[in-house]
């Protein structure tokens, strides 16, 4: 109990956070055309920010399903990384069912606090800093999903990009150190408009996959080693 | 609706097993060097591209959006918190809106 309310504590902030950040992926989803309900079961299902905003836009889109697999699979392979960084920190009592369980809800966030703890992770503090981030993302989502159609039509489209501002926050902060890691943004950036008003028969998701893949091809090619041991470490 | 609960499956199962194989069945380091590089970049390169043109179409309005994406790019260069940069794009979004057809 102990090791979960641990959690619980940590992660409230984390929460907070996504309330706000769940409520404009909530209106996003609504616009999208898709039911309050449907938008809550992606939160629920998901619990992760870029994936979703990426895959409402392809529902949207009639994308197909293989569409949908690869985006979220470029999108979130970063997630591998974070669990295959957690495996080396987790105490004895990891077996299966708390693999299994854990798998479900590292996000950036919730890797970023859990890889800062000094001591081994024990499967009750992950599910208390799981849980109480879900909260938030999911009452945020239905609330947003919700409320989103009563709020002033100009309050809910400057609500529309809150997500992108954290998207720029995530990212812009280690761009300052990082040359590598700004050359993949300008170059995904880049990619991404040119393909937007050159290639315009192409979807949202592919322009995208293409976008990222190249920049990071690009990055890891010829800004490798030092930028990355030394991040990966922390991130 | 069978295509959109579909869609959300592809979704959530794709998000769950990216999450899930590393941590039940890896358990040792990757060696590869450019495979390592290629995974650090990859989340910096697919919000660059999401966020990028994306963001000025945001606010459904040119003008706000770009006053938006200027305050957030002045706030997450130092350092704030994601949710002040968050909320303060949308501020700015609403100002803008509120304020241009005035001048």
């Amino acid at each position: 109990m102990h090791e979960f309310r641990k959690g619980f504590v940590q992660g409230v902030s984390i929460a907070l956070g996504y309330l706000s950040v769940s409520f404009s992926f909530g209106i996003l989803a609504v616009q999208s055309g898709l039911t309050v309900w449907q938008a809550v079961l992606i939160s629920v299902t998901n619990l992760t920010s870029a994936g979703q905003v990426a895959g409402v836009g392809l529902i949207a889109e009639h994308a197909a399903f293989a569409e949908l697999f690869l985006a979220e699979l470029v999108i979130n392979i970063r997630y591998a990384l974070m669990t295959l960084a957690l495996s080396q920190k987790t105490d004895r009592s990891f077996r299966l069912p708390q693999r299994l369980l854990t798998s479900y809800g590292v996000t950036d966030e919730i890797f970023a606090v859990a890889s800062l703890q000094p001591e081994p992770l024990k499967p009750k503090y992950m599910y208390g800093l799981i849980l109480i981030s879900f909260l938030g993302w999911t009452c945020g989502t239905w609330l947003g999903a919700a409320a989103g159609t009563l709020l002033p039509v100009k309050l809910t489209n400057a609500l529309g990009i809150a997500l992108y501002g954290m998207f720029l926050a995530i990212i812009l902060p280690p761009a300052r150190k990082s040359r590598g890691i700004l050359a993949v943004i300008l170059i995904a950036a880049a990619i991404s408009v040119f393909l937007k008003f050159a290639v315009t028969s192409l979807s949202g998701g592919f322009a995208m996959i293409i976008a990222s893949v190249i920049a990071a091809v690009i990055g890891a090619a010829f800004f490798p080693a030092d930028d990355a041991e030394s991040k990966e470490a922390d991130a | 609706m069978t295509r959109i609960l579909l869609s959300i499956a592809v979704m959530a199962l794709t998000t769950y097993f990216i999450r899930m194989i590393p941590l039940v069945f890896i358990r040792r380091k990757i060696e590869n060097q450019f495979v390592k590089n290629l995974l650090y970049y990859i989340p910096y390169a697919v919000l660059s591209a999401m966020t990028i043109p994306s963001i000025f179409y945001a606010t459904n309005d040119l003008p706000s959006s770009i006053a938006g994406t200027v305050v957030a790019v002045i706030m997450a260069f130092f350092g704030l918190p994601l949710i002040v940069v968050a909320l303060s794009a949308s501020a700015a979004a609403y100002l803008a809106m509120l304020l241009l057809p005035l001048i």
